[in-house]
């Protein structure tokens, strides 16, 4: 079997054992999900009233059965209906993703616009003041946690400059590009710092290596221009760490940051779990988790299959 | 251990993270014996908010609460669920990553499927899991804490472990008749140090923002127990007329995870040389 068909049959496997997990975690929160989402008026409910609610929910039989209900819908691509918001879990699920994904990628490409460049000025200037000033700069910014450096953000914004950044009803990208970008910017900014200094430690360290390579030694010594040396030749070499932690980390941004979302009152992903999970609403935590955990490992595939297109010589199979 | 302790004083990072540590554990140790400025829960109404003065170092809060005592009290509780969730997930990871290193087969298989699917979870997500489950505080953030980060110590053990087994000591060993706990312990364990090493000063770094985060969004320690996360949290609504609530825990935080990360930094530089520059 080849490396791609082995990493795409664990798939299925592992996405069982997160689902499994999930599934009985989440009932194992105190309360049920009725009371959670009808708060007082639960009360209320007639005993015939709570069995047809939880008839609805599917969530009558014992747990075995009810998971594999779940199971055999899943695979009709039916995830079951959210307790909380009363619609399809998928709907949910994909009205709060364009948010988190968004974010992400500007996060990402924040960090790898400011990291990369600071990573290789630092490397090439090994030892001297200005490596030391982003070494330090790069670990202050990775010691600096996102809810730290997030209300910093609003603070200086607010005692500063007298402005606060938009929250309340968030604007899709493709309804007024200019006003998302608005609501987005601080929180991109808040990820994308220790980001960044992440980025900035990994391509630095990356290129004092390669520029230490004989290949690099020969381009200089047959003339090529310092600029050419360190852009063309080594950077490329350079950059696998870089994909790897970046693709990690973007991985785990498609999750959903649960803490930037609730600073910047954000209706992403990670916030949309969080209270999923207070809400005991067991439909949208299944779902979600597993449409998170899916994401995330298709990323991991995809950065392992970047090495392959960055650096020929790795040859996956034999991982 | 003196050598050791020399070469780490003798890095620059180790020096300053080493300082920062030592003196995070000093205020941590003077914080649990109760010697603070104030008692951390005294309710001082008439000055409530009061901006940092010589009686307040770092002013007082909402309710009148000494800051800095608070602080104090805070980084013991940090520190608490940051070491003995480390030392969960070392202790596990340990043990699991050499017996699938040692034993290999079928229990490797099913042992890394599993740690594959707890990697799957993003960290945040599988301990608000964990504590909504359990009910939040300060022992259940230790026990998701250590749960979420015990893949990472398997695979960092089992690597390693997977190439050290096939090494000639070994086989020698086995040939003398050497037990396999005799074995797993001298020859393999203790050529896992340096790595588990830098990891577990790594992992204290990861721990300590895990648990602030956790205590931010108010599933960590309950109040009003003081916790660096959630006198962040409580510190929003009164950024603007009181950001002193703000700044010093934050700075407080973010000097922590500094500590350990330069820790780290050099005790990866010291212990593993070839990635000296990294």
């Amino acid at each position: 079997m080849n490396y791609l068909t082995r990493r795409l049959a664990a798939f299925p496997l592992v996405l069982l054992g997160v689902s499994v997990i999930v599934f009985f975690a989440i009932r194992l929160v105190p309360g049920d999900s009725i009371t959670a989402m009808l708060g007082t008026e639960a009360g209320l409910l007639t005993p015939q009233q709570r069995d047809a609610l939880a008839v609805y929910f599917g969530i009558d039989q014992p747990w075995p059965v009810q998971y594999w209900r779940w199971l055999l819908n899943l695979f009709h691509g039916d995830l079951g209906i959210s307790a909380t918001y009363g619609k399809p879990v998928l709907e949910v699920i994909l009205q709060r993703f364009p948010l988190t994904l968004e974010l992400a990628l500007l996060s990402m490409l924040i960090a790898l616009s400011v990291g990369v460049p600071a990573g290789v000025f630092a490397a090439t200037r090994n030892e001297r003041p200005s490596d030391l000033a982003v070494r330090v700069a790069a670990m202050i910014g990775q010691s600096t946690p996102s809810f730290v450096f997030g209300l910093l953000i609003i603070y200086v914004l607010s005692a500063g400059f007298g402005v606060l950044p938009t929250m309340g009803a968030f604007t899709p990208l493709w309804e007024d590009p200019i006003r998302n970008l608005g609501q987005l910017i601080l929180p991109a900014l808040t990820l994308g710092f220790a980001f960044a200094a992440s980025v900035t430690r990994v391509s630095r360290s990356a290129m004092l290596d390669v520029l230490s390579d004989d290949y690099v030694r020969t381009a200089r010594s047959k003339g090529a221009s310092a600029r050419s040396v360190v852009w063309r030749h080594a950077l490329p070499n350079a950059l696998i760490p870089v994909v790897t932690l970046s693709g990690i980390e973007f991985g785990y941004l498609l999750g959903g940051a649960v803490i930037v979302e609730q600073i910047y009152a954000l209706p992403g992903l990670g916030r949309m779990v969080l209270e999923a999970i207070l809400q005991r609403d067991y439909a949208l935590v299944q779902g979600a988790v597993l449409f998170i955990a899916l994401n995330f490992m298709i990323v991991n595939l995809l950065v392992d299959l970047a090495y392959v297109a960055l650096d020929p010589r790795i040859r996956l199979e034999n991982q | 251990m003196m050598g050791f302790l020399r070469s780490i004083f003798a890095h620059p990072s180790g020096r300053i993270g080493g300082a920062i540590v030592a003196a995070y554990l000093l205020i941590a140790i003077l914080g649990a014996l109760g010697l603070t400025p104030y008692d951390p829960l005294m309710q001082f109404r008439i000055d409530r908010l009061h901006a940092p003065t010589v009686a307040y170092w770092m002013g007082t809060d909402l309710f009148g609460r000494d800051v800095a005592s608070r602080l104090m009290k805070g980084i013991g509780q940090s520190f608490t669920v940051a070491f003995f969730s480390v030392a969960i997930a070392t202790a596990a990871g340990t043990v699991l990553g050499l017996t699938t290193a040692w034993f290999g087969k079928r229990w490797d298989a099913i042992l890394m499927r599993l740690m594959d699917v707890l990697l799957a979870f993003p960290a945040i997500l599988l301990a608000l899991l964990i504590v909504t489950v359990v009910g939040p505080g300060t022992w259940t953030s230790v026990a998701a804490i250590g749960i979420v980060y015990t893949p990472i110590f398997t695979r960092v053990v089992r690597g390693p472990a997977l190439s050290l087994k096939s090494r000639e000591f070994v086989d020698a060993a086995r040939t003398f008749g050497s037990s396999r706990f005799y074995i797993l312990t001298r020859h393999l364990l203790l050529n896992l140090v340096a790595p588990l090493t830098v990891q577990v000063t790594l992992a204290l770094a990861w721990a300590l923002l895990t648990e602030a985060g956790l205590s931010f969004l108010g599933l960590g320690t309950q109040p009003p127990a003081a916790s660096l996360g959630l006198m962040l949290s409580d510190s929003r609504n009164l950024m603007e007329s009181a950001p002193w609530l703000m700044i010093f825990p934050g700075i407080t935080i973010m000097l922590s995870i500094l500590g350990f990360n330069l820790l780290g930094d050099a005790l990866r530089d010291i212990l593993d040389p070839k990635t000296r520059r990294a």
